[in-house]
């Protein structure tokens, strides 16, 4: 317990064009360690381009219970979409 | 089914917040590591899990077994990839168990030390190369009725550890049939080690499943909060109906002489296993309890050395980098 690798978050790219995404976690002792090893753990088979690596705790993180004061706001503003707006079929597409 | 009987824990937690909780899991919602949980939904599942990730860990000795003693270099790369595999399923389901608040070493020690189980079917021992083919075909695919369902398990990392695993495992059921299926269409001597491989691992598969549910305590509360999602006799029954055409298109006997098609029923019945086994190797009496763990406390001990040298160089290089700026 006293020895344990710290936890590493892993994000890979899975193609070209696209955005990192989360895939899991894994221990490693430093952060040259912990892409050798998301390489083995989550791209076995070819599942990524690019591997970023961020050591746990130095993730900030919402909690559950700010779920009101954060969200709540956006759920009135319904004209952010475009689909709140009435736009007449003779003005074509927009 | 890689985590039996996993005993689950009475709840002594606010009735209200029980019941608001009830209801997400109802409604389908996933709970996620912050999230509040009963405290008996928390240890059932780092209980469960563990023992699940545990499995994962051990199920590579019988399989690593015969890495080196493979037939051809094509079956040894395929082996050593799905020992590979089986490795990563395991960190899937710790770093799964980990996001409720218990550490990668707490799990590691109580498998070491006999506190937390792994599926008794890794105490059975694999003697020869058609028990190979074997254990892809049955054990795998035992594991993988129980897995496909848990996909949709209330817990979020677990049921995201879940799809991972199942993305990867119907490749070691088809490797395994497939070696299997060479050996039952060769000579009579490996039709025979093809027969007799059956006959042993095929009491052991159904076992995997847990008790019969008559006899299985655990279920209705794991059942209710989704980290359980079928009972055992009706994930025992699927894996029986989808096997016996399986053995039959091999060519093999079948390797219980109770199984028998039951119109009636649209299912094949078939002689339960015998339970008193089972409760023994659970206990530590199966045919490789004590070499498994042995193996286990020894990668621990001899890979130490290794730990610690990587974290103290790991630590060295922060600080000269600290210092520098």
């Amino acid at each position: 317990m006293k020895n344990e690798w710290p936890l590493w978050e892993i994000f890979i790219r899975g193609q070209h064009g696209m955005s990192h995404r989360h895939v899991g976690s894994l221990h490693a002792p430093d952060a040259e360690m912990a892409i050798k090893n998301a390489r083995d753990v989550y791209t076995r088979r070819n599942e990524g381009v690019s591997i970023w690596v961020v050591e746990a705790n130095h993730i900030a993180a919402s909690s559950p219970g700010d779920k009101g004061p954060l969200y709540e706001p956006s759920e009135s503003k319904v004209y952010r979409h475009p689909t709140f707006f009435d736009i007449p079929e003779e003005v074509g597409a927009m | 089914m890689y985590a039996q009987m996993v005993k689950s824990e009475a709840t002594n937690d606010d009735p209200e917040k029980l019941a608001a909780f009830q209801e997400r899991i109802d409604r389908g919602e996933k709970i996620e590591p912050k999230d509040w949980m009963p405290e008996g939904y928390r240890k059932t599942l780092i209980r469960q899990i563990g023992q699940h990730a545990h499995s994962e860990i051990v199920g590579q000795l019988p399989e690593g077994n015969w890495i080196t003693r493979a037939p051809t270099l094509e079956r040894k790369a395929i082996l050593l990839a799905k020992v590979q595999d089986e490795a990563g399923h395991g960190l899937y389901l710790y770093c799964a168990a980990e996001t409720m608040g218990v550490s990668r070493d707490e799990l590691t020690e109580m498998l070491l030390d006999g506190r937390m189980k792994y599926s008794s079917i890794f105490n059975y021992p694999t003697l020869n190369w058609a028990d190979i083919g074997a254990v892809g075909w049955l054990v795998d695919g035992a594991a993988i009725m129980n897995q496909v369902p848990l996909q949709r398990t209330s817990f979020g990392p677990y049921s995201r550890a879940m799809i991972r695993i199942c993305k990867e495992e119907s490749f070691h059921q088809r490797q395994g049939y497939d070696a299997i299926r060479k050996m039952a269409e060769g000579t009579p001597e490996q039709k025979k080690m093809a027969q007799d491989a059956v006959n042993r691992l095929w009491f052991p598969s159904l076992m995997m499943f847990g008790p019969s549910d008559k006899d299985s305590t655990h279920s209705e509360q794991s059942m209710k909060w989704k980290i359980k999602i079928n009972t055992n006799d009706e994930l025992r029954q699927k894996f029986v109906d989808q096997t016996v055409p399986q053995i039959e298109f091999l060519g093999l006997d079948l390797p219980d002489p109770g199984i028998k098609w039951n119109e009636e029923r649209g299912h094949y019945d078939y002689t339960d296993p015998d339970w008193s086994e089972f409760f023994d190797v659970i206990k530590g009496n199966g045919p490789c309890n004590v070499d498994r763990l042995a193996a286990r406390n020894k990668a621990w001990d001899d890979g130490a050395w290794v730990r610690d040298g990587l974290l103290a160089h790991a630590q060295k290089k922060a600080a000269r980098k600290h210092a520098a700026e």
